[in-house]
């Protein structure tokens, strides 16, 4: 491969690997709502076995 | 738009900025001929351009939701000002990467202080990097909401503002310019190629505006639940 | 004519307040010499006459910094803000208020920061001087804006300077350039057109930044 080659090949790389870098980052996020709104539905159900007790 | 392309809008987002770029890619890397002087270097253009292109479009979007917030006070301009702004930072960082390999191998160093581009990204970086401490510094409210916005306003007005104050500096520095050989006119294949990279990369960044809005949508909404939860 | 004797209201204030308690203007002339007795055993020997300048310029702009970081300090501490917002006048009356309060605070600070200069460094010429009174105006606007701005975080002292160097990059161009090269005329304009520019935003955006 030519120096050149290297380089361009380089640009394009670079620009996939912050692509894909931004879909690791979201995945943590999306895992991390997944467990938020398992915390809240369980919050809720308790709320609602409260309010049916009372 | 009809509903139901609203509704699956990530999805049409996507598979447009997939199909358009691998496309552009591979007639960047095919179709398109060697550049006459810059060679097979020149085909970065390809890339770099309309990552520029599109830093500036997100910026400019930012700026337009800003507008509107502080225009109609609906609170949901905040998120879409802020999302717009956090797609620009990743393309502009994306710019200033790309930018430095390319001036690596046009010439030789890499950084240039001498190219106006890179400079100006730099500036702008800075700007908008400091956008995000702002935000993370105020407490939620419409408070931040109209902060940031008056700051997304003073980013866009500081582009041209920025750009001449980097030409006037280039003869108290004087950095030898660095410009890149691109021709005045290009020709149809070169038009062609760029014009469906550039349209790519906007559909990517439409993708990943539209991925990150849901999510910061989807925090708030959460965190409206737990409060009302507890 | 309110309008007007609002903003001279407001300023009158601040002057009086620094009058009484000065702590600011003697830090900010201290600092400012402090700061060029540091650039001379910065500089090399050899080092040209347009580095000095340079390094004038961010003396200037740090001292700046010193005194907007305090802008707002005292609204803050007594809810001051809160009250200037509720009361009946332009919400732009206040920022124009502090802007003359800075700028007084800033051309103190240069009276005795140019001739230090020109005593420490090399003379000061008269498009040094037209170029520090231009710049003043930028950075009074745009000091006085971002410094509300940081006012209503946590960590303003850090954010502050965050905030403001970025859009000062501008200003520090047009300075050195009018000072130091055979065209100032050039730099002094776009001085004048920075200011104008950020000067009206400023204003017009105040009122957003300060309310909800």
């Amino acid at each position: 491969m030519t120096s050149a080659e290297k380089y361009v090949t380089a640009v394009y790389l670079v620009v996939l690997a912050v692509v894909l870098l931004y879909v690791v980052l979201y995945s943590f996020k999306l895992s991390r709502l997944e467990r938020e709104v398992s915390e809240l539905a369980e919050l809720a159900a308790r709320k609602a076995e409260r309010q049916e007790a009372a | 738009m009809s509903t139901s392309l609203r509704n699956n809008q990530p999805i049409v987002f996507a598979a447009t900025a997939a199909g358009l770029l691998l496309l552009g890619t591979a007639l960047a890397f095919y179709w398109v001929p060697n550049a006459p002087i810059e060679g097979f270097r020149q085909r970065i253009f390809y890339v770099h351009v309309p990552i520029a292109l599109t830093a500036y479009a997100s910026f400019a979007w930012g700026a337009w939701k800003a507008l509107r917030l502080l225009w109609t006070r609906d609170r949901r301009y905040d998120l879409e000002s802020y999302t717009a702004v956090h797609i620009g930072v990743i393309f502009g960082v994306l710019t200033l990467l790309t930018g430095s390999i390319w001036a690596r191998t046009s010439w030789g160093h890499w950084w240039v202080w001498g190219s106006r581009q890179l400079v100006l990204f730099l500036v702008l970086f800075l700007f908008y990097a400091a956008y995000f401490m702002l935000r993370f510094s105020v407490d939620p409210g419409p408070r931040r909401a109209n902060i940031s916005a008056v700051y997304a306003l003073f980013g866009v007005a500081l582009i041209p503002v920025s750009f001449l104050a980097i030409r006037l500096a280039e003869d108290l520095v004087h950095p030898v310019v660095f410009t890149h050989d691109v021709q005045n006119r290009l020709t149809a294949s070169q038009f062609t190629t760029f014009g469906i990279c550039f349209a790519g990369m906007l559909a990517l960044a439409g993708s990943l505006y539209v991925n990150e809005l849901t999510g910061k949508r989807l925090d708030a909404r959460l965190r409206e639940l737990r409060e009302a939860l507890q | 004519m309110t309008y007007f004797s609002d903003v001279f209201a407001l300023a009158r204030k601040d002057l009086l307040l620094e009058l009484r308690s000065r702590d600011t203007l003697p830090a900010m002339l201290l600092f400012v010499v402090s700061t060029l007795v540091v650039f001379h055993f910065a500089l090399p020997t050899d080092a040209s006459d347009t580095a000095e300048t340079g390094l004038l310029w961010v003396a200037l702009l740090f001292t700046a910094l010193l005194g907007l970081v305090r802008a707002f300090v005292a609204e803050r501490e007594e809810r001051v803000l809160d009250g200037l917002v509720l009361a009946p006048c332009d919400r732009s009356a206040i920022w124009l208020g502090k802007v003359i309060g800075v700028l007084a605070f800033l051309v103190a600070a240069e009276l005795v920061a140019l001739p230090a200069y020109g005593l420490f460094f090399q003379p000061v010429g008269w498009e040094l001087v037209a170029a520090v009174a231009l710049a003043n105006i930028g950075l009074a606007a745009v000091g006085t804006l971002l410094a509300a701005m940081a006012s209503a975080g946590r960590a303003r002292e850090l954010l502050l300077p965050l905030l403001f160097l970025p859009l000062v990059i501008p200003i520090v161009v047009g300075g050195v350039g009018a000072s130091v090269t055979d065209d100032p005329g050039r730099y002094l304009a776009f001085l004048g057109l920075y200011d104008a520019v950020f000067a009206i935003l400023s204003w017009a955006s105040f009122e957003y930044v300060v309310t909800e």
